[in-house]
């Protein structure tokens, strides 16, 4: 249901605060009174579950704190908190997030809203503390929306908009927020945290409606179905994640009003890209060492830019096709890796070339794959990054190709 | 607000058993499927105000279709090993709603239910920690048909000593493929929680004493445990009418004792108390084994050898069929039941 915003107040003004990726979502769970949360320890996510813990301790929110047994207890609990009416929070990372896959899974399949950080981290084996998005990319094809945070800041607006457009009945769908583990979950930033009263401005009370399991409504969720119904509830899936881009542009709207944040549009972070011809894309902290490099290099004559992905479900085609179609080339950056896809590029790489597939005058999309297991990506790697995206455009097959950047010999 | 108490009173007696129904027709179990009664007793022990959570297993596939459920309450799917973990998200987002004056105040049971696949081999750690998270409500109740049955009789930690699965057939060359002894899950869950109120092993054959367990867990409240053994047609290979008398045997033969564990006392319940009191003679372990086809390929070592751990159960164990280990010789005068042999014992 669509939320009726007043415009922003004066006494609707932030306190600032210096706070790690972590702590601002953490922030997020107090001012959107969270009901019950689970938490299992896994590096680096669950710094979140260790800055809300001591705001629990110190009588800061009233939150059913649940320490599960694993991930994925802690899914699964959540999730039964979900049905009977609860705002959730929990969160993962790598293979403790494969390790929740089933509750995963199912939570989307049963629409219930639960929010959640996968912060993000290599999958083991070998052991790796570092950012790779494989953990929050596995589930892209389940039904989660899965918006992907820069800054500090983002992260806490980001958690504010997953609880207000998944719980949205239009939508109904879980939302895990993409952290890059220690680039984000463990820099400090400043971060303005929204006053009590702005935030229950923009966020309603979580009403699940005639979805609520009680015995006042004593429904059966989720029997078995079979064939016989379960192509249509897919579709009903499929719909609300169609309806989920206007919510989330709704949201953004509504949130730029009272917070006055949000850039120009929900889906994309546009850095000096008006006059680019060359423009590299991606999600996460990896906007950071690339804006850099763009500064550097626009001193130097080249006309480079960036495109951020904010949302990486649902994935904003028509944003994108309006955006990248006016450059000569693309340059993704997947800091993920698809073993055997299309050209061996990244997810990132083969959804975007998907989306301008259909497109009379396409650019150039040519794939790299860097800082992998956390692993930075350096001004000498960005500006290979550049030069080998500049040197593809003109000739569309030459992008048929995947980097490795900054891999030794 | 008062908090509004509805009272489950233990049932005296067939009469006393309240008319209705909460778990009706629609439900596609086989013939005899005892696990369809131990659902229906449950509902009817805990009433209208509960919330029942059901993993995967025979009670989700074959009980509960779309547009013909049987329950009458509300009722949701959980996954195959997460019953613990269901009734503790439930309970504590009950808890918490109502807390924070989000929902109307007053006491809705929590059921999750599972079966030996989904509580003793899959989510056996969910329902431990559920067991000690002692400020939330919710009974646990494991549904025991001694095997995957509902995937086709595949042997789980539950499946008895040298019983036929298809996991585990009989062949011209082994004639016993599973040769391990039942996992003791009441026991051990009783053992390993001193924080969990009520923890109970309990049969639909005996079915007023099986309600009264669901009530005493229900009315004790914080994590609460019940498991319940039930004969199955399909998986045991015997005909459908016999499955009462069968879950009769198995505790006629001290296979399955019944009883509570009531904060931290245990409590003999029905023929095994008759049994440990010497009341009533245990019957040889033969009369249960010959009934059941998945032991039809027993020679006579293969019964001597159940038999012998049976004994054990009820000589060596320090509380028996729910301790599985002995205590010194010289204290054995402490423990005040019949230890004798089966041999040895006295008719009653």
């Amino acid at each position: 249901m669509a939320v009726e915003v007043k415009p922003r107040e004066s006494s609707d003004v932030e306190t600032e605060q210096l706070a790690t990726g972590c702590e601002a979502i953490a922030e997020a769970i107090r001012l959107a009174d969270v009901d019950v949360m689970a938490a299992y320890p896994i590096r680096p996510y669950d710094g979140v579950m260790q800055a809300a813990a001591k705001l629990i301790a110190n009588g800061k929110m009233d939150v059913e704190y649940i320490v599960a047994d694993g991930e994925h207890s802690q899914f699964e609990i959540v999730k039964h908190a979900c049905a009977v009416g609860s705002r959730v929070f929990v969160g993962s990372s790598g293979v403790g997030w494969f390790y929740a896959f089933e509750a995963i899974a199912v939570t989307a399949g049963l629409r219930l809203p639960v929010v959640a950080i996968c912060g993000n981290r290599a999958l083991d084996d070998p052991g790796a503390f570092g950012t790779e998005h494989n953990d929050s990319l596995a589930v892209r094809d389940l039904g989660w929306l899965l918006p992907w945070a820069e800054t500090a800041q983002e992260a806490m607006d980001l958690a504010l908009m997953a609880w207000r457009v998944g719980e949205d009945k239009r939508v109904s769908l879980p939302v895990a927020i993409g952290l890059d583990g220690a680039f984000l979950t463990h820099s400090q930033q400043i971060v303005k945290i929204p006053t009590q009263a702005a935030v229950d401005k923009f966020l309603p009370k979580f009403d699940l409606g005639d979805r609520l399991l009680h015995p006042d409504n004593p429904i059966t969720i989720a029997p078995q179905v079979d064939q016989d119904w379960l192509m249509e509830i897919r579709m009903q899936n499929d719909q609300a994640m169609r309806k989920a881009h206007d919510v989330i542009a709704e949201a953004h709207g509504d949130f730029k009003k009272l917070f006055g944040r949000g850039g120009d549009s929900p889906f994309l972070d546009e850095y000096m890209t008006d006059d680019a011809e060359y423009v590299v894309f991606g999600q996460g902290t990896l906007a950071l060492p690339m804006k850099v490099a763009i500064r550097r290099l626009r001193k130097e004559g080249h006309k480079v830019g960036l495109v951020r992905l904010k949302w990486f479900r649902p994935f904003p085609t028509r944003e994108i096709v309006k955006s990248l179609s006016r450059f000569k080339a693309v340059g993704i950056i997947d800091r993920d890796y698809s073993f055997g896809s299309p050209y061996y590029g990244g997810v990132l790489y083969n959804e975007v070339r998907s989306a301008l597939y259909s497109l009379e005058k396409r650019p150039t999309i040519v794939g790299f794959i860097a800082g992998l297991g956390g692993r930075e990506i350096e001004q000498p790697m960005a500006t290979e990054i550049f030069e080998k995206t500049k040197a593809a455009a003109g000739d569309i097959k030459s992008g048929d190709i995947c980097h490795w950047i900054g891999v030794r010999a | 607000m008062a908090v509004e108490t509805t009272t489950l009173p233990q049932i005296k007696g067939v009469k006393d058993v309240p008319y209705d129904e909460l778990f009706v027709s629609g439900h596609r179990t086989c013939q005899g499927c005892e696990s369809a009664l131990v659902m229906r007793h449950m509902v009817k022990a805990s009433g209208p105000r509960t919330i029942v959570l059901g993993s995967t297993g025979c009670m989700y596939v074959a009980n509960t279709t779309y547009y013909t459920t049987p329950w009458v309450v509300p009722w949701m799917h959980t996954q195959l090993g997460a019953s613990g973990s269901a009734a503790l998200g439930t309970a504590a987002g009950l808890k918490v709603l109502m807390r924070k004056g989000k929902l109307k105040n007053e006491k809705i049971n929590v059921i999750a239910f599972c079966g030996d696949g989904g509580g003793a081999d899959m989510g056996l750690g969910a329902i431990s920690a559920t067991l000690t998270h002692k400020e939330y409500n919710c009974l646990v109740l494991l549904y025991d048909n001694e095997s995957y049955a509902n995937t086709d009789i595949q042997l789980s930690s539950q499946t008895p000593y040298g019983a036929v699965t298809t996991f585990s057939p009989s062949g011209s060359q082994k004639r016993l493929m599973h040769t391990r002894w039942k996992k003791n899950v009441p026991g051990m869950l009783a053992a390993g929680h001193p924080e969990s109120r009520y923890i109970a092993a309990g049969c639909a054959a005996y079915a007023v004493d099986l309600m009264n367990k669901i009530r005493k867990a229900l009315e004790l409240g914080g994590p609460t445990f019940v498991h319940t053994l039930d004969p199955c047609p399909k998986g045991w290979d015997y005909h459908p009418q016999y499955s009462q008398e069968l879950g009769h045997l198995a505790v006629e033969c001290g296979i399955w004792p019944l009883y509570e564990v009531i904060d931290g006392v245990c409590n003999l319940t029905g023929p095994t108390r008759q049994i440990a009191e010497g009341r009533k003679k245990r019957k040889p372990v033969y009369e249960y084994l010959k009934r059941q086809g998945r032991f039809a390929h027993f020679i006579d070592e293969d019964v001597e050898h159940f038999q012998a751990q049976v004994d054990k159960m009820w000589t060596e164990w320090l509380i028996p069929g729910v301790i599985p280990f002995t205590i010194q010789a010289k204290d054995q005068t402490i423990l005040k039941i019949d230890k004798k042999p089966i041999h040895e014992q006295k008719s009653a």
